[in-house]
């Protein structure tokens, strides 16, 4: 393990906790935040007459939850070929 | 042919489906039989770790529950989707890289202590075996309905499948019957519910529906007409914080959930365990966000033909004649006007959960009784489907008990026979025999859990808290920061485990059977959880700080858990005597 690698590995572990802290404060702010936290607020709001709180809830949240599982298996793959990881 | 018959030759022919996969998928080695070799592609890995998790509840119960808790059931909806994210990002693509066979394997290894592993086995075997017990009961309830055998003759049934194919096949049987009863369980899901869509509202896809089309504000004028708050109005039954803890200790409780993150070690890479966890969740969301929909659809059919119509009118529907025979639907006629009255309250008193017919509850105007399962059970009927869907239900129940069962089976086995008696009895254990006690412990756990299907304690349905409350106040914690910290030591993870049990466990006793007032800021005994992984964050934290820190192999161990993963096989799969 020469310098430069341990440079390497510090700099991954740094964009590795970074997209990792990014997509979880996402995913409480859709969940925990959108559905539950403010749902009385955005509850004012509707769309196609259903309260937007409540679909946040009921629907919105669960497609996020899918999707940043996807946005960090792809971000992830980029960042180990980045580091060589994948040969 | 008949519904009957239709049910009989479609369960009759999964069955052998999943009977001659198990066959094919016969192992020898511990490595096939706790991990199915680490070969599992992470697709597959996915529809199996679905078919692990939707339970009979799930299939059967949960739109039901949803209908009439409206939004305070998004708790279900978000809490057993929500931790698959925090599966994703923080533990499974680590445990892979760790690579061994069980969770109480990274708690005793991470922690380099027996102690720990004991702790964390029991605590798996305990957690796990509340669950199978109502699983069980599950596939006997769904063979009552829909075949009308004595409940106790369908639990048999579903013990002798289940044990043809674990003890053959191990974890790779059950990884391949679990992709076969996925796709039993969503598709049986699914057409239904699209039938009904477009029946009730023209939009074939049910979460369209439910967006798009007028159904929710329909519900909600309903529901204000008959004097029940809005379908949408949040915190009807439960307070706002109680709602936050219980859904977060239900996300939590699912990432920490020993039968779900021990699939995650059956994927060949790391990078197959992050793809593996999303596969799982869009499998699951499939349901998940069906369920919602299907939810008031149901209530806003209920409502729509049955209040303010008369009896003889109510009895021209297929439906309700069906479904009044089981007793899942009933009526009464307090005021006497022979016309139907739907509102909030009980129809008739009730005795627990069962409901006495023939002892109306005059505190209130509602004439009609539904039990929450109708919701599911019901649907093909009302959408006028063919018989054979309503086959296709209740082989779809039937693949979501079973392959919940034999998930959770698994985990009870290895955490006998690979957790406690190879590594602390019997190191020296060959190949042939630690497989042979594994399949020992498959029969052992089927038989007991055989037995509380047939004599439910009566108490199953308070006790599913238990295993999300334990799972979340016991291993989520520990893992986590075993995982992201060098610091945390075995003292630390010792005493936060204990810390985490003890209080979660005294808690949900003393609320559930010993009538204690939730005195936390009324967090009932489903959030709180949430406050015992906290506790055990803190206590971890706290004490790890206080003593010796761990020794420099083990720093080296979770420091190489963050290296950028490589393909194929983390760690060599069998270290024999170690």
């Amino acid at each position: 393990m020469d310098e430069n690698h341990d440079a390497q590995l510090k700099k991954y572990h740094r964009a590795n906790r970074r997209l990792i802290a990014t997509l979880l404060i996402v995913w409480g702010f859709v969940s925990l935040g959108c559905a539950i936290l403010f749902v009385v607020p955005l509850n004012k709001i509707t769309l196609f007459g259903v309260p937007f709180g409540f679909w946040m809830a009921q629907q919105g949240s669960i497609f996020c939850f899918v999707i940043l599982i996807f946005i960090y298996a792809l971000r992830m793959d980029r960042l180990d070929h980045n580091y060589h990881a994948d040969e | 042919m008949t519904a009957e018959a239709w049910t009989y030759l479609v369960v009759t022919i999964t069955f052998l489906f999943y009977l001659y996969i198990g066959w094919k998928s016969r192992v020898r080695e511990s490595a096939g039989f706790y991990v199915a070799g680490h070969g599992v592609p992470a697709l597959a890995n996915g529809a199996a770790t679905a078919a692990d998790w939707m339970s009979a509840a799930s299939f059967i119960s949960m739109a039901g529950l949803i209908s009439f808790m409206g939004y305070d059931g998004s708790i279900y909806l978000m809490g057993w989707t929500g931790g698959y994210v925090l599966l994703a990002l923080l533990l499974a693509p680590y445990l892979r890289k760790f690579g061994k066979y069980t969770v109480p394997d990274f708690v005793g290894d991470r922690y380099y202590s027996s102690t720990a592993r004991v702790i964390a086995a029991i605590t798996a075997i305990f957690v796990s075996l509340t669950y199978v017990a109502g699983q069980m009961r599950g596939v006997g309830i769904v063979f009552s309905r829909f075949l009308h055998v004595e409940i106790e003759v369908g639990v048999f049934i579903g013990m002798v499948i289940v044990a043809f194919f674990s003890v053959l096949g191990g974890m790779k049987g059950i990884t391949w019957t679990q992709v076969a009863q996925y796709s039993v369980l969503i598709v049986a899901y699914l057409i239904p519910a699209f039938a009904i869509s477009n029946y009730l509202t023209d939009i074939p896809v049910p979460q369209a529906a439910f967006t798009f089309s007028d159904i929710i504000p329909r519900l909600n004028t309903a529901h204000i007409s008959l004097g029940f708050a809005e379908y949408t109005a949040p915190f009807a039954n439960k307070s706002h914080l109680d709602v936050l803890c219980t859904t977060l200790a239900l996300m939590v409780g699912t990432a920490g959930l020993p039968h779900v993150i021990v699939r995650f070690y059956t994927v060949p890479s790391v990078r197959a365990a992050r793809y593996s966890a999303g596969w799982a969740l869009l499998f699951i969301a499939l349901l998940y966000t069906t369920a919602p929909a299907l939810a008031a659809f149901a209530r806003l059919n209920l409502l729509d033909s049955l209040h303010g119509k008369s009896l003889e009118e109510i009895q021209r529907l297929d439906w309700v004649r069906s479904w009044q025979s089981t007793n899942l639907l009933a009526f009464t006629d307090k005021n006497g006007d022979s016309l139907l009255t739907v509102g909030p309250g009980p129809a008739f008193l009730m005795n627990g959960k069962t409901p006495l017919f023939d002892q109306p509850d005059t505190t209130n105007h509602n004439e009609v009784y539904f039990d929450p399962d109708i919701v599911v059970l019901s649907t093909p009927e009302v959408a006028g489907l063919a018989p054979w869907v309503i086959a296709l239900v209740a082989a779809g129940g039937l693949a979501a008990a079973l392959s919940t069962a034999s998930g959770l089976l698994l985990v009870i086995s290895s955490s006998i026979a690979h957790d406690i008696y190879f590594r602390l009895v019997n190191p020296h254990a060959d190949e042939a025999h630690r497989v042979f006690v594994g399949r020992i412990m498959v029969v052992a756990s089927i038989l007991v859990a055989g037995y509380f299907g047939i004599n439910p304690p009566g108490f199953v349905g308070e006790v599913v808290a238990f295993a999300f409350g334990l799972a979340a106040a016991s291993f989520f914690p520990i893992i986590i920061l075993g995982i992201f910290t060098t610091r945390t030591n075995r003292e630390g993870a010792i005493c936060g485990m204990l810390s985490g049990l003890i209080f979660t466990t005294t808690y949900i006793i003393g609320c559930q059977f010993f009538g204690m007032k939730p005195w936390l800021f009324g967090i009932s005994a489903q959030g709180i959880g949430t406050i015992g992984m906290l506790l055990n964050f803190a206590v971890t934290s706290i004490v790890s700080r206080l003593t010796a820190p761990p020794p420099a192999e083990i720093r080296q161990l979770v420091e190489s858990l963050s290296i950028p993963a490589h393909p194929g096989p983390a760690v060599i799969l069998d270290e024999g005597t170690e």
